[in-house]
């Protein structure tokens, strides 16, 4: 473990009742690092994410970010949660208010920023992501492209220092997948550490500087993501790329 | 159809004459018509006081019984029993053993008017039922969005007060609605503690003229309050589902 990593994830074991769905992940990220993690459904990629997010707590094992050991009895999940931020599958916007109000909740309750700052910032972002117009609606006036993107300025106005996808964009239509993809590329290229779920495999291949390929609950394989994808070592990893290849997807 | 079956019926029936003078007395119905009003405002004043009270007090017990951890064990097991012994217990009973019991426990700087702890027999009765139906409408907001809330930083209080409890209250209007319709009927309890309210008050008439007429003029006046309770609550819910078609139909 190097003292710079952005985050750290030591031997973390997570089980729901019986099952163990993490059965001991070790992962490192650089700063600025984009790691993609593949894997079939089930394979273990949401809850990673959640438990990094504190969200799940974990059983065994210890995450550390930014130097931080959060998984260390005592810390505040709070303020842990408020350095990184989590885009959902299914967006999770709150339907009860208005898009600007979605992106500076956080801001203003967790953060304590006076609103008009607050609001300053949030129109600003909006903006970057061609949201600006879109303010004053609320979340079901969007399409669902225009509703993700949202969901990513929501975690972005908390200025985190890591970012995590959670299957972004496998809830949205095939055509409304580009604008959002093009958003997290944006993203990768202003430098931000990210942890991506993913089934886009083009886009893995396309933005990760490493991928991860989780199967059963631990990370069987990792490396560049043309080795990934063009010469896979492990023969699960093989067999999930011909199945991915089979159904047109990379 | 079945009404009219009815109305033949009773009116054939031999002993309609009689129920007649008894029931349906004209002039006793006017007279009625000129004490029973008054009395049912004190009725109103009941219900729209006790239901100023409920609705705070019900959302704290929903509240109590939603918080996560050990820690909070004991209030979680109060909210519980809270509930079930104001719901399992009739309303009756509470209304006698509170509106009888404490004014007669004397004790100095505790309202004696039987009218207060009546009040507040349908309250701490009310709040059981109505912390209920806030607690289906938390229950009913999907935990992804406590889950986003959370994931923002924001403490489960305040994920509660700005995501969770703002769709939730929203949800149960109709069905709260629907329980304050219960509790303006049940305000006529009161009057079983000597309270001049409409019930009373047409038992007063009732035994006066020997008639059942004014019980009728306090039946008709409980239905007048009820109605417009009513009709609201169905087109709150139809609203509910004019707007879901329109979501669904958006996307």
């Amino acid at each position: 473990m190097t003292a710079a990593a952005a985050l750290v994830l030591e031997g973390v074991h997570k089980s729901f009742g019986k099952h163990e769905v993490l059965q001991g992940i070790d992962l490192e990220l650089a700063p600025h690092e984009v790691v993609c993690l593949i894997g079939a459904s089930g394979s273990g990629k949401s809850t990673l994410l959640r438990c990094v997010n504190l969200l799940e707590p974990i059983d065994e094992g210890r995450i550390v970010l930014g130097g931080d050991e959060v998984t260390a009895p005592g810390v505040d999940p709070n303020r842990v949660r408020r350095r990184i931020g989590i885009v959902f599958q299914a967006f999770n916007l709150f339907p009860h208010m208005t898009v600007l109000r979605n992106v500076t909740l956080g801001p203003i309750e967790a953060l304590g920023k006076p609103t008009a700052e607050a609001k300053g910032e949030a129109l600003e972002l909006l903006g970057r992501f061609g949201l600006a117009d879109r303010a004053t609606d609320y979340p079901d006036r969007l399409s669902g492209g225009q509703q993700q993107r949202v969901a990513i300025v929501r975690a972005l106005a908390m200025q985190p220092e890591l970012m995590l996808l959670d299957e972004v964009t496998s809830a949205l239509d095939p055509e409304l997948v580009a604008e959002v993809l093009s958003v997290i590329r944006e993203l990768a290229e202003g430098g931000m550490t990210m942890l991506i779920a993913t089934h886009e495999m083009s886009f893995a291949r396309d933005i990760a500087g490493r991928v991860c390929f989780l199967d059963d609950g631990v990370i069987l394989e990792q490396g560049d993501p043309e080795q990934i994808f063009t010469a896979p070592r492990e023969p699960r990893t093989q067999q999930f790329l011909q199945r991915i290849v089979a159904a047109g997807r990379l | 159809m079945f009404g009219v079956v009815v109305v033949l019926v009773v009116s054939n029936a031999p002993g309609w004459p009689e129920v007649k003078r008894l029931f349906f007395n004209a002039e006793i119905f006017r007279d009625s018509l000129e004490v029973i009003p008054e009395a049912f405002l004190l009725n109103v004043k009941i219900f729209l006081v006790a239901e100023l009270a409920i609705l705070p007090c019900a959302l704290v017990i929903a509240v109590l019984r939603g918080l996560p951890g050990p820690v909070f064990f004991p209030l979680r097991a109060f909210a519980v029993v809270y509930a079930d012994l104001f719901r399992g217990v009739p309303t009756i009973l509470i209304v006698y053993l509170l509106g009888f019991g404490v004014p007669a426990l004397g004790l100095s700087g505790v309202p004696k008017e039987e009218v207060f702890w009546g009040g507040v027999a349908l309250v701490l009765v009310y709040s059981a039922y109505v912390s209920e139906v806030y607690r289906a409408g938390i229950e009913s907001v999907h935990p992804s969005q406590e889950a986003a809330a959370r994931s923002l930083g924001l403490s489960h209080t305040k994920a509660l007060r700005f995501v969770v409890l703002p769709q939730a209250v929203r949800r149960v209007i109709p069905p709260l609605l629907n329980d304050f319709i219960g509790l303006q009927k049940d305000t006529a309890l009161v009057g079983l503690l000597g309270v001049v309210e409409a019930f009373r008050q047409s038992q007063i008439e009732s035994a006066a003229t020997f008639n059942f007429t004014p019980y009728l003029v306090t039946a008709l006046l409980f239905v007048a309050l009820t109605i417009p309770l009513a009709r609201l609550t169905d087109w709150l819910v139809a609203r509910d589902r004019r707007k879901q078609l329109a979501a669904a139909g958006a996307r």
